[in-house]
């Protein structure tokens, strides 16, 4: 308690000292105005995309579900948090435009929302897209739920409603090392790790469906609704010559009653969603591993949030200082810069979020040798005084060059990635601008396992600029050209860059990251501070582990 | 007279013992503290942990809950006195309050009996003396004639003496039989023909009495007080006019209208009729007054301190109890009549757990929420109950007195009903609604009170109530962040929250809040912003507001703000079980949330509720008058409204069981009343029976609009069953005698209304 006490007038003093940062821009200049209008175009698309996404499947599908008194799988999360519980849906805009057919959000939700007071991870099957079926990206996304709460020992709860692997795609789903299997595999070792397992199977749970339930902790079923059989009865009858019905074969009463293989026998979803809150309710869900939260007093940014806009806007080759957004992020504006004069393209320092102390990482511009040493001091800063770090993206990659090179750029660079890849505790990424090469290591990007990681509409992803890798391209194919003794022709370079350009234009863009599940979901700028004060949140539940950093390269 | 003493002659009182319970207890406490008098509570098995024992110095068990066995226990009261060393008892009103024997064995023990002298008791407590005694004293009592001669020629003649309208009266009558108006001359040979021959029939006898009939009067009463040494002097008059089932729920003083003469007239008669008995103490003698001329005669004297006597003490700056309590002790009167100053307005409303609507039938069961206003200087709010409590089918139902004065009529009104609007009660039905339509109909704010106002303003004051927009918009939002709220209440670990709105990334939370609202469904949809308590609503398929709402504590419970486009306004609020309720200037809204199917499927499979019926009031189950085998049937109404009680084991099924009522004795009858549109509560499927009461004039019950009474068979064929499928031996004994439930409130979410309501189980 003592040591808490003093951590806390440790964070008040820090907290009270901090200055405020950030200046009002002037909203009239042509500059700021277009930016606004770009981003908000972005912004409203982003809306209106997810606003189908959250649709679900076609009508007929949706009519079908409800008219069985069946409720749509968002209503579903919604009965099953606690009423008004903020909801981080992540990846909503997954799979989107990467199946001939539409499968919106994967045909998965995974969100974290609050039940009795606890963040917990929820996988939802959406059986009107597609029967619920697994495509790739539904693997991945359900894949991606469960590595997020086994970093951040978040209680899993599965909305099962599934028809299984989606057969004509199997040869992506079935066999690998991260496809279908890898649930079961991580349901085991979650619970292994004594992080809850629920199940409530609201539909069908079939082959290995059936193991969703089978190897919860605990599992609920609703009469003359939910099935779990490893064979349907179409597959009994082919194999066997048995006719019997599927509630027969693996419904409530029979797994209820006689294969003792569910826990709780539900009249429908209500009961269902009623009860696995009470399975919650009754976890004993210890918080002595969850991470202290301080309790101090949550102060909005001094600064509009929707300032973001104007001052970001959507074209990526427009600078703007990274501390203005830091300004519209944390509590109350205030900012303890570390190391303010040194290494000045990345900015670095001490601020709060909802209460919590963070340590923040931004681009102001490409990263130098001072700068990641700068970087990697303050990484592992953090890791000594136990501070989560934010990361935001806003980088075109390390800087090239002779001089950067005997200065030794390489080795410098490769301490900010060996800083962030062994820094243990929680991890937040947000793209708010480029993210580039090598730039996309050192700033904590998908491969250094972030906690979370999310993208702004504007921002892009890619191995280097499409303008740039057109001229790496174009200038190979010229050389050899010239050494093969062919012309050169403007035309010869239009040919090559034009493709692949667009290529990585299409590429780069957010939708493509998202529907891949590069990034656990696009964020629109005036969201972020509270996806950013979810996601911590979410990240707490796990404990702040120990870093143990590898060589640095001296 | 014999009781006047003429010496000083002080008794000392330092404790008292209150021979009571409930709101009139405690007050009678609070004054005894006051004058640094020690108090003696005695309570009842249902009392255990009343408010009135928990105040009192000590207190003692005297019985179980039935109010033969404990506080009418004259023996054991005195008893408690003798043991706990009380000089005097306080019998409050009701109970003891005017038992002669009890007063005088009182006296034999030397316990001093707060209250008149016995023969004052008994003298007012018998009708005929009572009127003998004021008509000597120059009171004047109602024109009658009650003599033996009962010729036609001769009632004719008195008749005619007396003046018509006229009442004629079998003198063994009872109930509203052999009782007949003439309105005319003309009419009264016809009339008394009719009349006889009921009460010959009913009765066997037909000798009538003749009294003069005053259409639809006014009821006012006279405070008075006494000294033991022949002082005596009135503190104003009240109007108790407005009444229903003969019980007052709204008094006021001084009456309306009144002229000084009138109210100087009003004020000697009654000093005259206590004087004329000896009277010492508190007592109250009631007039009626007639509507237009203001003449009045004497009605009859009641020997005790009045439920209302808060507003006489409002209005004339006094404390009655004090006053019994030095008269008691032997001290004269503190005043005299001229140092009586009258000032300013004063009104009671009794706030009961009834249901206006079902013909004001009484409610018993816990009070699972009750938020009273705050007494102020000019505010009192006299109550024996708290949140928790149960209003007890053994006693009167009454749970509040709110009293209030105003330096003048208009501002007493204004002011009781804004404080009746601050009353939050759940878990039972009240009558706070009604008071409120009752204190702002406008014939009441204009004074014309009188003894038919309830039935002659029915259609304005049970007029079906209609839900706002602004209302449905105030429940829908007002539950969904009073659920927020509780649901995060006991959490132990509450991480971070970043907004107060169910924020979901890139896109808007839409709920439906379904209710129920007099039986009507209504739908209202939410879609929550994404600013700190705001929303867009839509009621039905109206238009979407834009709303912005909070829910914050205070001390007169929750406070709903609500700002509607450019409204804003402060209502309260509160959750109970199914029900949502919102308390603005109309009173209580309350709607009703479907219960969640589970619960109702789950219930169902545990009680049949084919074979329930649910009571409209609470009651004991008496007797049963069927037997085994026994086809009822129903039609025959006219053989069962008169005296079922007493035609045990009726064949034709009109009448199947006796449920000694509380108050008083109900029957089940085979009528049906129809499930009350705008009772505000889920039913269960089956129609309630009619539990009417044997003792009341039929016409009156209940007051209803529409007045229907539909037999309807299949109901009560379901009830016959259902007391049969019960332990048959166990009932057929005639002696087993079972609680009927009281509406009794179950933990949310653990019954159906159906089974909340049982009637014979």
């Amino acid at each position: 308690l003592v040591k808490g006490v003093r951590r806390l007038n440790a964070a008040w003093r820090r907290y009270s000292t901090a200055s405020v940062i950030g200046t009002e821009p002037n909203r009239n200049d042509p500059y700021y105005q277009e930016n606004k209008a770009k981003m908000e175009e972005l912004v409203q698309e982003l809306r209106l995309k997810t606003s189908d996404a959250i649709k679900g499947g076609p009508e007929e599908a949706i009519k079908r579900h409800t008219s069985r008194g069946k409720l749509l799988v968002r209503d579903r999360i919604n009965r099953l948090v606690d009423e008004g519980s903020d909801v981080l849906e992540l990846s909503t805009l997954a799979a989107t435009g990467m199946y001939k057919d539409q499968v919106p959000s994967a045909g998965i939700v995974t969100a974290i929302g609050k039940v009795h007071g606890h963040d917990c991870m929820i996988v939802a099957n959406d059986a009107t897209v597609k029967g619920g079926t697994y495509f790739p990206a539904t693997i991945k996304k359900h894949l991606r739920a469960q590595s997020i709460a086994q970093e951040c020992r978040l209680p899993c709860i599965y909305l099962v409603d599934s028809g299984g692997a989606h057969l004509p795609d199997q040869a992506d789903v079935f066999p690998d090392r991260e496809h279908f299997g890898r649930i079961f595999y991580n349901q085991a070792n979650m619970s292994a790790e004594g992080i809850p397992q629920i199940s409530v199977v609201m539909g069908s749970c079939t082959a290995g469906g059936a193991y969703i339930p089978s190897m919860s902790d605990e599992s609920i079923i609703i009469k003359n609704q939910g099935t779990i059989f490893l064979a349907g009865p179409p597959l009994v009858k082919a194999a066997t010559g048995e006719m019997v019905s599927a509630e027969d074969l693996g419904g409530a009463d029979l797994h209820c009653r006689q294969s003792g293989v569910t826990d709780h026998y539900a009249q429908d979803d209500e009961h269902a969603l009623h009860l696995a809150r009470n399975v919650v309710a009754n976890l004993n869900w210890n918080n002595d591993q969850k991470t202290r939260i301080y309790t101090q007093k949550v102060e909005e940014p001094v600064h509009d949030i929707n300032d973001l806009h104007g001052i970001v806007g959507a074209n990526i080759q427009r600078p703007f200082d990274i501390r203005e957004v830091i300004a519209r992020v944390v509590d109350g504006s205030r900012f303890h810069e570390f190391k303010q004069l040194y290494g000045e393209t990345l900015v670095c320092g001490f601020a709060s979020i909802y209460g919590h102390p963070v340590g923040v990482i931004g681009n102001n511009g490409v990263l130098q040798s001072d700068s990641a040493l700068k970087g990697a001091h303050f990484i592992q800063l953090c890791a000594a005084r136990k501070i989560p770090l934010l990361f935001l993206q806003n980088i075109t990659g390390f800087m090239v060059g002779r001089e950067a090179e005997a200065g030794g750029i390489a080795k410098n660079g490769a301490k900010m990635v060996t800083a962030v890849s062994c820094f243990k505790g929680p991890k937040i990424t947000v793209l708010v601008g480029g993210s580039f090469g090598a730039g996309n290591y050192g700033m904590c990007g998908r491969a250094y396992s972030p906690n979370f990681l999310y993208m702004w509409p504007n921002a892009r992803i890619s191995i280097m600029g499409g303008p740039q890798a057109a001229t790496v391209l174009s200038l190979v194919a010229k050389d050899k050209a010239q050494r093969g003794g062919k012309p050169w022709t403007d035309e010869d370079e239009k040919k090559i860059r034009a493709p692949l350009e667009a290529q990585f234009e299409r590429e780069g863009l957010p939708y493509f990251s998202t529907a891949r599940l590069w990034d656990d979901g696009i964020v629109a700028p005036q969201d972020t501070r509270k996806v950013i004060g979810l996601s911590l949140s979410a990240a707490l539940n796990a404990p702040f582990r120990d870093s143990k950093f590898g060589v640095f390269r001296m | 007279h014999a009781g006047v003493k003429t010496d000083l002659q002080l008794r000392n009182i330092d404790k008292v013992l209150i021979a009571n319970r409930g709101e009139i207890a405690c007050r009678v406490m609070r004054t005894a503290k006051k004058l640094g008098i020690r108090t003696v509570a005695v309570y009842s098995d249902a009392d255990k942990h009343a408010m009135h024992v928990e105040m009192a110095d000590e207190a003692y068990h005297i019985g179980p809950a039935p109010s033969a066995q404990s506080y009418l226990n004259a023996n054991k009261i005195l008893e408690v006195a003798k043991k706990s060393n009380s000089q005097a008892i306080h019998p409050g009103y009701g109970f003891l309050s005017e038992n002669v024997e009890f007063c005088e064995k009182c006296a034999n023990e030397g316990v001093i009996f707060i209250g008149p002298p016995p023969s004052a008791i008994r003298d007012m407590g018998i009708k005929s003396t009572s009127k003998a005694i004021m008509s000597s004293a120059g009171v004047p009592i109602v024109k009658g004639y009650h003599g033996e001669d009962q010729s036609i020629e001769r009632l004719l003649a008195e008749a005619n003496k007396i003046g018509f309208p006229l009442m004629i009266k079998a003198v063994r009558g009872g109930g509203g039989k052999g009782m007949r108006i003439a309105m005319t001359e003309d009419e009264f040979l016809s009339q008394l023909e009719s009349a006889k021959r009921e009460s010959l029939k009913s009765f066997g006898d037909e000798s009538m009495l003749l009294e003069q009939y005053i259409t639809d009067p006014r009821h006012v009463e006279v405070q008075v007080f006494a000294d033991m040494y022949g002082n005596a002097v009135h503190l104003f008059e009240r109007d108790c006019s407005v009444q229903r089932r003969h019980q007052k729920i709204i008094e006021e003083a001084p009456a309306p209208g009144l002229s000084e003469e009138t109210r100087h007239a009003l004020g000697s008669a009654a000093v005259r009729a206590a004087k004329a008995v000896g009277y010492v103490g508190a007592g109250t003698v009631e007039f009626i007054l007639h509507r237009v001329t203001h003449d009045f005669h004497f009605m009859e004297m009641n020997t005790r301190l009045q439920v209302e006597h808060p507003i006489t003490e409002m209005i004339t700056g006094t404390d009655l109890v004090e006053w019994q309590l030095r008269v008691a002790a032997g001290e004269p009167l503190p005043v005299k009549q001229e140092d009586i100053v009258r000032r300013g307005w004063a009104v009671e409303c009794r706030i009961y757990a009834e249901e206006p609507a079902a013909g004001f039938l009484p409610r018993a069961g816990t009070l699972h929420r009750l938020t009273q206003p705050t007494p102020e200087e000019f505010v009192r709010v006299e109550t024996g109950v708290r949140e928790g409590q149960e209003v007890s089918v053994h006693y009167d139902p009454m749970i509040a007195k709110l009293v209030v004065w105003g330096k003048d009529r208009n501002q007493a009104l204004a002011k009781t009903r804004r404080k009746l609007s601050e009353y939050q009660v759940a878990g039972l039905e009240t009558n706070v609604n009604f008071l409120l339509r009752l204190s702002g109909a406008s014939a009441f704010v204009s004074g014309d009170v009188h003894t038919a106002f309830i039935p002659q303003h029915e259609r304005e004051l049970f007029a079906d109530t209609v839900l706002s927009e602004h209302t449905a918009i105030q429940a829908a939002l007002g539950y969904l962040i009073q659920s927020q709220l509780s649901s995060t209440a006991n959490d132990t670990w509450k991480g971070i929250s970043v907004s107060s709105n169910a924020w979901r990334p890139n896109y808007q939370l839409r709920k439906t809040v379904n209710f129920k609202f007099n039986e009507k469904d209504m739908k209202v949809n939410v879609e929550y912003e994404s600013a700190p308590n705001t929303y867009k609503v839509q009621v039905d398929e109206g238009e979407w507001r834009q709303v912005e709402a909070t829910l914050t504590n205070t001390d007169l419970g929750l406070k709903l703000t609500t700002k509607v486009d450019d409204k804003t306004s402060n209502v309260g609020f509160l959750t109970y079980d199914q029900e949502v309720h919102v308390y603005d200037e109309h009173g209580q809204t309350v709607v009703h949330l479907p219960r969640p199917k589970y619960q109702t499927a789950a219930s169902s499979e545990s009680t049949s509720s084919a074979n329930s019926a649910a009571s409209p009031t609470p009651g004991v189950l008496e007797r049963v008058l069927v037997n085994k085998g026994d086809k009822p049937t129903t039609g025959n109404r006219r053989a069962s409204t008169g005296r079922p009680a007493a035609s045990g084991g009726q064949r034709n099924g009109a009448c199947c069981a006796t449920l000694r009522g509380s108050p008083p004795p109900s029957t089940l009858l085979s009528t049906c009343k129809p499930v009350r549109p705008d009772a505000g509560r889920e039913r269960p499927r089956l129609s309630p029976l009619v539990l009417a009461n044997p003792r009341a004039d039929p016409a009156r019950i209940p007051y209803r609009s529409d007045g229907r009474r539909a037999p309807v068979p299949l109901a009560l064929l379901r009830a016959v069953d259902l007391i049969l499928s019960l332990e048959t031996a166990e009932y057929q004994n005639k002696e087993a005698r079972r609680t009927v439930g009281a509406p009794a409130r179950r933990p949310a979410g653990v019954a159906t209304r159906a089974a909340r309501t049982p009637v014979l189980v």
